[in-house]
């Protein structure tokens, strides 16, 4: 166990206990080495980042431009999509590790300067992080000449307000900049354009926090834990319809039905599983025939779903999947920043859709209509927020399509109707799919 | 068929939604000589701003500040804000119309986020968000709001009641957590958040060896 080692260990937290479990060892460890060095270990660890797209995090560093200049690191610790709370976990419990992994990333990556982004309603955890970084200032690992070394680092923690778009990573620029959280068009990218039109890293919660234990045990031996393209360890997140919901470390390739149902107890007794959304609602639905899948990177990929950010939603038998569908879409309209027309319509078109479907109005055809705005919305935008409802439904409309056309045969004899009385001209407009 | 309004109640494009009077003049940046800023405000959005390389990444502190102070961002509140950090109100009335956790009507001074996203809403939380709200209709005090995912699906259903978390909550702990919250006092001290131990029970050093999964005891 890596991320969750003594975790709730009274006075973790704080500054004194961390060191005496050895804390900050892995700080002087990096800063003995080169820059160089530590990047190269990070590469050679195979470490994916833990926020949602996977995408190598010593890669990501090596991209940054050489040279003085002024650079950043961002920490995402957003964390808003709907099932994820492991970095809430590690921030309040242990919000050293994250400073430690945050300024051995940035000595890695040259970074003078660096922020978190907490989402604002994780009140107790950004104080938290406040007070430990009040004392890792104090112990002299954070500010000018770390530890006696060259390297110099500032950090601030900076909370949001309420977005999940400033999970997204421009999105977070631009409200780290004191902006509307509007996710920016890429390329350039972060790393060459990006905060403060600087070059800067932006990394996951877990992800900095995975880095102490990289430079402790060396990035051959971390390498070695979980399967060959997914690496390490991994905080999953579960909850739902589970008899034990919470964050376990598992080490990445297990069967997903060692997780749901040996860790987490699986679904209450007198039920069965109908789905489950293996890494936030983004993700596309499994069925309980995936649950031999295991659960890394490339597997869930190829199983059409994805890893995202590590958290199970488990939804048993008794749940409509209208009421699901509708439930996630609705989500995505809210957030929706409204900037990119295919998923600011696309997704308040696909919840009014589900709300048709619900009360009767709708026929089997929309189900087509549904479809196909979803087909529309994918690959059309700035990011991928659009996409991450329009993955989701559509898999429940390709998965569950017997259970929808029944919902929408049963809602219409419930309000009366029957198919042959849709009026001619309403037909017509249904079939264009833009009343 | 009923009308769907284009933009429902919840579509974040909110913000977008309100008209402009293009008879009225824009709001100028405030004048420091004529604008009154309580002092004590002042010194939160300078601090905040000094914390930055741009003193406009301060936007989003110093609005939750003037939303302590005033209780919503108000005319008022944008215009002190504004006056500090030498910006329009118009850009500050753009972000604090983008965020969820910035009111930009009067609000009750106790906070009540209803958590009714996925995880929740399978454990209850719709009910829930019905009870509360009915038990605290007629208190003024109150703002009772459904909210996205709050991050903390593991206590399922959950809210998060003046920036605290409890949970899981039923129905019978709704006249507790108001009448907690009412008189200051700690709200359901034994459903709070920061109480609860990592579901893991490995995660537990006292319990487990703490070195089991990198033995790959659970490959
Ligand atoms: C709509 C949307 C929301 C996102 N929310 C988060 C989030 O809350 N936390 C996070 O770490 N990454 C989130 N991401 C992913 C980030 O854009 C980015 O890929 C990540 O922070 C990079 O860090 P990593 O490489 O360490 O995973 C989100 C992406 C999208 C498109
Ligand atoms: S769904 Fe309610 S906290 Fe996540």
């Amino acid at each position: 166990m890596l991320l969750l080692k003594d975790i709730d260990e009274p006075g973790l937290n704080t500054l004194p206990v961390y060191e005496a479990r050895g804390g900050y060892a892995a700080l002087r460890k990096a800063l003995e080495m080169t820059p160089a060095d530590v990047l190269s270990e990070l590469e050679a660890s195979g470490l994916r980042g833990r926020g949602g797209a996977g995408f190598q995090m010593g890669k990501k560093v090596s991209f940054l431009p050489q040279g003085s200049m002024d650079k950043y690191l961002v920490c995402n610790a957003d964390e808003s999509e709907p099932g994820t709370f492991k970095d809430r976990e590690l921030m309040q419990k242990n919000p050293h590790l994250l400073i430690e992994g945050i300024v051995i990333a940035s000595y890695a990556a040259g970074a003078d300067r660096s922020f978190i982004y907490i989402r604002g309603e994780y009140v107790l955890q950004a104080d938290v992080l406040d007070a430990a970084l009040a004392q890792a200032r104090e112990a002299g690992y954070v500010g000018e000449q770390i530890l006696g070394s060259d390297h110099s680092l500032s950090l601030v923690v900076h909370r949001g307000a309420g977005a999940y778009i400033c999970g997204e990573e421009t999105g977070l620029l631009d409200s780290l900049e004191g902006k509307r959280g509007n996710p920016r068009l890429k390329p350039p990218f972060p790393a060459n354009q990006g905060l403060y039109q600087g070059p800067t890293l932006i990394n996951n919660v877990e992800t900095l926090s995975t880095v102490p234990a990289i430079m402790t045990m060396g990035a051959k031996q971390y390498a070695e834990l979980g399967v060959q393209t997914s690496t390490g360890t991994k905080l999953v997140s579960i909850s739902g319809h589970v008899q034990r919901p919470g964050n376990y470390e598992i080490e990445l390739g297990i069967p997903a039905r060692e997780i749901i149902y040996g860790l987490a107890g699986g679904p209450p007794v007198g039920s069965e599983i109908k789905c489950w959304f293996p890494g936030g609602s983004s993700a596309p639905v499994l069925t309980p025939d995936d649950l031999d899948v295991p659960y890394d990177f490339d597997s869930l990929a190829k199983a059409g779903s994805m890893l995202g950010s590590g958290a199970i939603i488990v939804v048993d038998d008794s749940t409509p999947i209208v009421e699901l569908a509708l439930k996630v879409a609705m989500f995505y309209r809210h957030e929706s920043c409204g900037k990119c027309t295919p998923c600011r319509e696309g997704t308040n078109w696909t919840v009014k859709m589900l709300q048709r479907i619900d009360s009767g109005e709708a026929t089997p055809m929309d189900l087509d209509i549904m479809a196909s705005v979803q087909d529309h919305i994918i690959g059309n935008c700035l990011c991928v927020l659009g996409d991450a409802m329009a993955m989701p439904i559509g898999s429940m409309i390709a998965k569950f399509r017997d259970e929808f056309e029944a919902h929408i045969e049963a809602a219409r004899a419930r309000a009366g109707l029957t198919l042959g009385s849709v009026p001619a001209d309403e037909q017509a407009l249904l079939a264009h799919g833009t009343s | 068929m009923t009308p769907v309004p284009r933009l429902g109640d919840d579509a974040r494009a909110s913000g977008w939604d309100r008209s402009a009077d293009p008879e009225k003049d824009p709001a100028l940046i405030p004048d420091p000589a004529t604008t009154d800023v309580p002092a004590q405000l002042r010194k939160a959005i300078e601090d905040a701003m000094a914390r930055y390389p741009d003193s406009r990444s301060a936007a989003i502190p110093a609005l939750h500040a003037a939303q302590e102070l005033h209780g919503w961002c108000s005319p008022e509140a944008i215009e002190q804000v504004a006056c500090v950090m030498q910006v329009t109100p118009a850009y500050l009335d753009s972000v604090a119309s983008f965020y969820d956790m910035l009111e930009n009507h009067p609000v009750g001074r106790h906070s009540v986020y209803v958590c009714t996203n996925i995880s929740c809403s399978l454990r209850g939380a719709d009910a829930l968000l019905a009870a509360i709200g009915e038990a605290a209709a007629d208190d003024a005090d109150f703002n009772v709001r459904s909210f996205e995912c709050l991050g903390a699906c593991d206590i399922a259903p959950m809210a998060s009641v003046d920036g605290v978390y409890v949970g899981p909550l039923s129905i019978d702990d709704v006249p507790q957590l108001l009448d907690d919250a009412r008189s200051g006092r700690p709200v359901l001290p034994d459903k709070q958040l920061a109480t609860r131990l990592v579901a893991d029970p490995r995660a537990n050093s006292q319990q487990f060896p703490p070195h089991a999964v990198e033995q790959g005891s659970s490959r």
